[in-house]
């Protein structure tokens, strides 16, 4: 089969590799219909992520037909059409019964690892290193999926293969970043990252009944998507002061919430920003927290940080005091895809939320190399990637 | 259950710490267990007997534990038959017990060979406690327990093993084997993960024979593909030279490996 392979820093291909096989008996074989390209597997590209080695396959956001099921997989079907989660859960540990399927205990081969870097070790994950498992991911014709009676969800006729794609990701993404802000009627939220996650978190802040949102990013097409498609106030912040002008806006309260959809490889210009820049390209840091630093100052005294962009490493200059002294309370973590998945398909299906608004390319699986540089480059508008296999 | 680490499956630590132990004295369990303390239990030679005894500060200690979400009466049975061991413990081939407390031991040895002993339980409380011993004249020494305690709130079991051991050569060795990149602690945590595995799951997460785009097996797949296509003959090659394919496909499938 043709899959896309990482061979190192800004080298993608894709390449012939021999077909997946059932490996455990609650295992399933999908056919993949659809993929995207992630802003965590751009992560990947720049070789940001430890622990990558040469040929592994990426892609976490797939959805497709279930060609193959193992003996101890009793729930799906051979043509069953159905939506993966990036996060793989076992369904029986603490964690996945509790509802926090991206920390299931038991679906990381590499546990030992990554409990040395991080005290315990979160779910494994389709193609995104091996701290995180070393699975192989779903920008490929076929892709192994292990649990395959806890994760996949089946898609009901009346949607189709793109709307449900993006429930493998980045909708309960921008979902539990929204509803992690606990929203109250009335409140602002600053959404930082005009990202298909940002994005998703903006349209689900208002589904939850933020009376306004503000969106903030440098680039005018995004800015002009979390607009015109998700009803945000823009703000560009390379042109304004952040911190006074959400001060602004909000009768000098500052906003209810902030989100960080960006992660740990902020740009920016201030600087904090350029000094992390300048860390980072010398491996002196192993995060660049811009646009967290921003959020912190912002957010109104007593209020949420809701950090939906990854983090790896250690942060620099993270500003504990106005943090610790405004109260603030911050959630974190890797979306729990498997709870908010129904909820989201009935959205979906009862046309609440049409999720394809993000989608700007759609390319061959072939042309995937090509896909992660418009995605990287942001050429040609570009927000989100769809592969057609 | 073995833990051991003196022949070692497979590497030169292993082979390192057999040719030093020669003249391995037996020892039992050790004389005083921090874990006993805070199980509220009393020391160890009350429990278990006369038994010739490591001192505290000599040799090996490892300590590990983990929480698994079954019952204890569960754990405590999985493990106690001892033939489930190597299911779980990645260097044991086998167990074969043999009467109530005795049991045979194979384990892979350097250069894969198999190193067997025989062991003994001499100390067991249903559902809370198994301890363990190598016999007088095994070509490894070792010895260790397993408790099982209600873990808070119906969170299931907490296991804690307790392994002591006292290598040829003492810490020494055993630090000559960690620089040799053996590290037996993290062997017995990785070996409790795949238990809380079988037990909670059913399954051990693993990623053996996946795919991978590594350039050997992409070469390799390439000529796989070549060989299933069907010869083409002269007409036709002369054809698609005259008139190539205004649409050139976007790639060749290969359907050959999966089998529906």
């Amino acid at each position: 089969m043709k899959a896309c392979c990482w061979y190192g820093k800004n080298d993608v291909r894709v390449e012939t590799v021999p077909d997946p096989k059932i490996e455990n008996p609650r295992d399933a074989i999908i056919k993949v219909n659809l993929a995207a390209i992630c802003g965590s597997d751009l992560h990947l590209l720049h070789g940001a992520v430890p622990s990558m080695e040469s040929g592994d396959i990426l892609g976490h956001e797939f959805m497709g037909e279930v060609m193959e099921v193992g003996a101890g997989n009793h729930k799906l079907r051979r043509g069953d059409r159905v939506v993966v989660p990036f996060a793989i859960a076992c369904g029986s540990c603490f964690y996945c019964r509790n509802q926090m399927w991206s920390l299931c205990d038991n679906s990381n081969p590499n546990a030992g690892k990554l409990e040395k870097m991080y005290g315990q070790s979160s779910a494994g994950l389709f193609g995104h290193s091996h701290l995180f498992g070393g699975y192989a991911g779903g920008q490929a014709e076929y892709v192994r999926v292990p649990f395959a009676d806890v994760g996949p969800m089946k898609i009901p006729d009346s949607i189709d293969d793109e709307r449900a794609l993006f429930l493998s990701d980045i909708f309960p993404s921008g979902y539990e970043a929204a509803e992690n802000c606990g929203i109250q009627p009335g409140d602002t939220i600053a959404v930082w990252g005009c990202g298909p996650v940002g994005l998703f978190a903006i349209k689900s802040a208002y589904l939850l009944g933020a009376e306004r949102v503000i969106a903030l990013d440098t680039y005018p097409e995004r800015l002009e998507m979390a607009v015109e498609s998700c009803r945000a106030y823009a703000l560009n912040y390379e042109k304004v002061n952040v911190v006074e002008k959400l001060k602004q806006m909000t009768g000098g309260r500052g906003p209810d919430a902030c989100i960080d959809a960006v992660g740990f490889e902020a740009h920016g210009t201030t600087l904090p920003a350029l000094v992390d820049e300048m860390k980072f390209k010398r491996s002196l840091a192993t995060d660049k927290p811009n646009a967290l630093r921003q959020a912190i100052q912002a957010c109104r005294k007593g209020g949420t940080v809701s950090i939906a962009g990854f983090y790896t490493g250690f942060l620099d200059k993270f500003p504990m005091g106005a943090a610790f002294a405004k109260a603030l309370t911050f959630k974190m973590g890797r979306a729990c895809v498997h709870k908010y998945m129904p909820r989201l398909m009935d959205l979906i299906e009862q046309g609440k939320i049409d999720p394809t608004f993000p989608i700007t390319h759609r390319m061959n699986l072939c042309d995937a190399a090509e896909g992660y540089r418009m995605f990287d480059s942001k050429e040609d508008n570009c927000v989100k990637v769809v592969l057609r296999s | 259950m073995l833990l051991a680490y003196g022949v070692k499956k497979r590497s030169a630590a292993g082979t390192l710490l057999a040719v030093l132990g020669g003249d391995l004295i037996y020892r039992g369990t050790t004389g005083y267990s921090p874990l006993y303390d805070a199980l509220g239990l009393p020391p160890a030679e009350e429990l278990l007997g006369k038994s010739a005894s490591i001192p505290y500060r000599q040799g090996i200690r490892i300590e590990k534990a983990i929480t698994i979400d079954k019952p204890r009466e569960e754990v405590y049975s999985f493990w106690r038959n001892l033939s489930n061991l190597p299911r779980f413990m990645k260097n044991l081939h086998r167990v074969t017990p043999l009467g109530d407390k005795q049991s045979h031991w194979t384990a892979f040895g350097p250069g894969g060979k198999l190193v067997e002993w025989d062991a003994e339980i001499n100390h067991e409380e249903p559902n809370e406690l198994i301890g363990w011993r190598s016999l007088t004249g095994s070509d490894v020494d070792s010895a260790g327990s397993v408790h099982f305690k209600p873990a808070p709130g119906g969170r299931g079991t907490e296991v804690y093993i307790e392994l002591q051991y006292n290598p040829p050569g003492g810490a020494l060795g055993a630090t000559l084997a960690k620089l040799i990149g053996r590290d037996p602690g993290s062997e017995v945590e990785e070996d409790l993960r795949r238990l809380k595995q079988i037990l909670e799951t059913g399954e051990i997460a693993t990623i053996a024979g996946q795919p991978t785009g590594k350039l050997d097996t992409v070469r390799r797949e390439q000529a796989r593909v070549r060989r299933l296509r069907p010869a083409r003959d002269q007409v036709e090659v002369a054809s698609e030279d005259s008139f190539p394919a205004s649409d050139a496909p976007s790639w060749t499938a290969s359907r050959g490996a999966l089998v529906s």
